[in-house]
């Protein structure tokens, strides 16, 4: 069966290069898939994958997505009702947690049980920008990526409620999680599609589910 | 750990590349994807684009450029030079840049940075900031170095942070083009008044520029040009030359 993969487009950041990854993976592994972007609830019904990117500010980013009638129902219905593959990056990843303490406090999807916190900041650099290492904790069949560098950009981070969802930690002052999973969800909080080769992997496997 | 960035960047004009890869017989040179695919396949941690097109015209031509790059280069990629409003910004993201980085525009209104950072994140918006020294200060200069705006460079910098820069791209004046190591003294100082990531540029001729430059200047980041596109020595080399000095790097 053909893939649909769509990437919500909700007015966050650089959108293109998450699809020109995709489109990438599918051409370079010869994948009978289709990536597009899409703003519009409706897409979502006929997709087998959502990719959901995230760029800036918490509250931006949740506010475009609930700026957008009917998004959040179909949404909820896709991921939590249907339990279809579903792929949050940086903020995408951190909009899964239950609120975020970034600039106030705001409520995030729920999805992961959590809360965005700011990373302790003693004597480093913020944001934590560049390629960092990840250990992995947990298998998971579906998602198995390499233990190697990633390329990170963020302040923020995912404080994980339940330690069984962290797939991989990475350490910038504190050990944090870099990969969360929950069932058919993922949230990375790195950049793949920035990733060069191990980036591209992730990606390969995520299609595959 | 974090690892420390090497940053190959190239001089493109009209969309083409005007200094770059100088070793390599490649299809077309003056190809900005061809060129940019080479240093991601071969070490680099981000490519810097500095558009030194003369005429506003060409704007589009670099989106152009930045959207071919994009679809074959999965490292960040940074994209500075003529960058003068919100529009200019966001366009280049759109069109694939992950940072874009600004130079005379923040000096002629810096609320250009307080409004980008706002609208597109810190993350995307670079500083760069041009210091020549002057007796026991460093002055900033804009448009391409040719202007003195008798701006403490220190002062400049803690106040580009303050605005929502993201990063600061350091360049000086007096070391670039030398080749006798990065400006050393200026670094350290910015280091101890900055909290974002600084990247390290001019000046550098040898190996060991690129280890004094994290190790005593410690910057972030070390951006270089002429020494990688004349093959001088590989990014590789000097990755393998910090992995064995300690320092933390991706291989």
């Amino acid at each position: 069966m053909k893939k649909n993969i769509t990437i919500i487009d909700y007015g966050s950041g650089n959108i293109l290069s998450a699809k020109q990854s995709f489109a990438r993976v599918i051409k370079t592994e010869n994948i009978n898939a289709n990536v597009c972007i899409s703003s519009k609830p409706e897409t979502i019904k006929n997709s087998t994958h959502i990719v959901l990117p995230g760029q800036g500010a918490f509250e931006t980013c949740i506010n475009g997505l609930k700026g957008i009638p009917g998004m959040i129902d179909e949404l909820n219905n896709f991921v939590i009702a249907k339990k279809k593959p579903f792929f949050g990056i940086c903020v995408g990843m951190q909009l899964l947690a239950n609120n975020s303490l970034e600039n106030g406090d705001h409520k995030g999807l729920g999805w992961v049980d959590g809360t965005i916190e700011k990373l302790p900041a003693e004597k480093l650099k913020m944001p934590h920008m560049g390629w960092n290492s990840i250990r992995v904790l947990k298998k998971n069949l579906k998602i198995n990526p390499r233990e190697t560098d990633y390329y990170f950009v963020h302040s923020f981070y995912f404080n994980c409620k339940n330690k069984e969802n962290v797939l991989a930690i990475t350490n910038y002052g504190i050990d944090f999680p870099s990969i969360v999973n929950k069932e058919n969800i993922y949230g990375l909080q790195f950049h793949p599609e920035k990733s060069s080769d191990q980036g591209l992997d992730i990606i390969k496997s995520f299609i595959k589910i | 750990m974090l690892k420390k960035r090497i940053i190959p960047c190239l001089d493109v004009k009209d969309g083409r590349v005007v200094k770059g890869i100088n070793f390599l017989d490649l299809v077309d040179a003056g190809d900005p994807v061809q060129q940019a695919k080479f240093y991601s396949e071969n070490g680099a941690d981000e490519i810097c684009f500095l558009d030194i097109s003369a005429s506003l015209e060409n704007r589009d031509t670099i989106l152009r450029m930045v959207e071919k790059t994009a679809e074959e280069v999965f490292i960040p990629l940074t994209v500075g030079g003529g960058v003068r409003s919100i529009e200019n910004i966001q366009n280049l993201l759109k069109a694939g840049a992950d940072k874009v980085s600004i130079n005379s525009a923040a000096i002629n209104d810096p609320n250009i940075i307080k409004n980008s950072s706002k609208y597109f994140g810190s993350q995307c918006i670079v500083v760069a900031v041009d210091v020549k020294k002057e007796s026991d200060s460093w002055k900033v200069h804009s448009h391409g170095g040719t202007k003195n705006t008798n701006i403490d460079a220190l002062e400049w910098l803690k106040k580009v942070e303050d605005l929502g820069a993201g990063e600061i791209l350091l360049t000086s004046m007096d070391k670039d083009g030398t080749k006798s190591g990065f400006d050393l003294e200026i670094l350290s100082r910015a280091n101890d008044v900055l909290s974002i990531p600084i990247i390290a540029s001019g000046g550098v001729g040898l190996m060991d520029h690129f280890y004094e430059g994290v190790h005593i200047g410690k910057a972030d980041a070390l951006l270089a040009a002429s020494v990688f596109h004349f093959n001088e020595f590989s990014i590789m080399d000097v990755k393998n030359y910090l992995k064995e000095k300690n320092i933390e790097i991706r291989i």
